[in-house]
């Protein structure tokens, strides 16, 4: 069981693992993989509980319902399934700053984590915008064969791409 | 197709929660847990993003449509426009970056005991969110609709059986891979 406490697998190993996954979860739940709509859910659920029942109101919530469903489940089991495997392989640290960050802006968690949320709060609006994710569109939209998610998987990493050169190419 | 299971809500509970158990196990294992490693793959000096990416692809993709081709499933493309996916995707891209994580990686990143993640990303995420709910009336009846797209798929699009797309898509991708690792890059 060896490869169980391994650091790390080859890519094409978690890549092709996450192949099949996307097999069964087509056969046994009807569903792709993905991830962002679990977070719009989220974000309905805490402003429900805010501002009360007339966020149901909204029309981005009366398409996409503030409650648990399994996506939102799937969001909660990356957590639990990345927490089991770091911790056989002793990989798991808590900590604030990664080390590329700290080598361009320096070690302090309060940039890392103001530049953290306002990359959320963009990475948030982004994904719902063009209705998926990098699972929802770039694995699981590409593997359909999808028009729209091929195209939103260049936007993503040209955007991405573009950004990063400027964070760390020209600001860092 | 295991239509009795599809509509058992408890089951599918608890199925989402497995997938994503193993979906997470595989993103730690695979290194995309990692700030340094997604940024890594931005600035184009570490490929492991694009590999992971490319493989669970191909072998999703051969797999999926063998199961649509015997009944066992059936496929769920996003619809889409250029106002929605390619404007969406650029915002992505720029909170991508800037996050340095993706709503999967985040929640990998966040078992792994990453606190960046964590308190500022995870929050940003869902306010993001919020905020486009809000903004959601207005786009609708705006920017989202236009340029929308005629048809969902690629074999739609080029009226042929889905298999004539699919296996030179998959030969394509294999090919770059074999070349990717042929050329050293990491």
């Amino acid at each position: 069981m060896e490869w169980l406490t391994m650091t790390r697998w080859s890519p094409y190993a978690a890549g092709i693992g996450i192949g099949i996954l996307s097999w069964l979860t087509f056969v046994l739940s009807d569903k792709p993989i993905g991830c962002s709509t679990a977070f719009a859910r989220t974000s309905g659920m805490i402003e429900r509980l805010l501002r009360g029942n007339k966020v149901l109101e909204k029309a981005y919530y009366k398409e996409f319902a503030p409650r648990i469903d399994w996506e939102w489940m799937l969001v909660f089991g990356i957590i639990l399934g990345s927490f089991t495997s770091a911790k056989l392989s002793g990989q798991f640290k808590l900590d604030w700053v990664p080390s590329v960050w700290a080598a361009a802006f320096g070690p302090q968690p309060v940039t890392r984590v103001v530049v953290a949320l306002l990359g959320g709060i963009l990475l948030g609006i982004g994904a719902r915008w063009a209705g998926g994710c990098t699972s929802g569109h770039g694995i699981s939209g590409a593997l359909q064969l999808a028009v729209s998610s091929w195209l939103a998987a260049i936007c993503f990493f040209a955007g991405g791409i573009a950004a990063a050169f400027f964070i760390f190419r020209v600001l860092g | 197709m295991l239509t009795n299971l599809h509509g058992n809500r408890k089951a599918q509970l608890f199925l989402g929660l497995a997938a994503g158990f193993g979906f997470g196990f595989l993103l730690e294992k695979g290194g995309v847990a990692r700030y340094d490693v997604i940024v890594g793959q931005l600035l184009l000096y570490d490929f492991t993003v694009v590999k992971i990416m490319l493989s669970a692809v191909v072998t999703g993709m051969l797999g999926v449509h063998l199961l649509r081709s015997l009944g066992l499933a059936r496929l769920h493309p996003k619809p889409g426009s250029w106002g929605s996916t390619a404007v969406g995707g650029l915002i992505f891209g720029l909170g991508f970056a800037t996050l340095g994580y993706c709503p999967g990686t985040i929640s990998a990143a966040v078992g792994q005991g990453w606190l960046d993640a964590m308190v500022g990303g995870l929050a940003g995420i869902i306010i993001g969110s919020g905020i486009y709910a809000s903004l959601y009336p207005r786009l609708r009846a705006g920017i989202l609709s236009k340029g929308e797209f005629k048809v969902r798929t690629f074999p739609e699009l080029l009226k042929v059986d889905p298999w004539f797309v699919v296996i030179p898509v998959a030969a394509l991708i294999t090919a770059f891979l074999f070349w990717l690792e042929k050329a050293g890059v990491t």
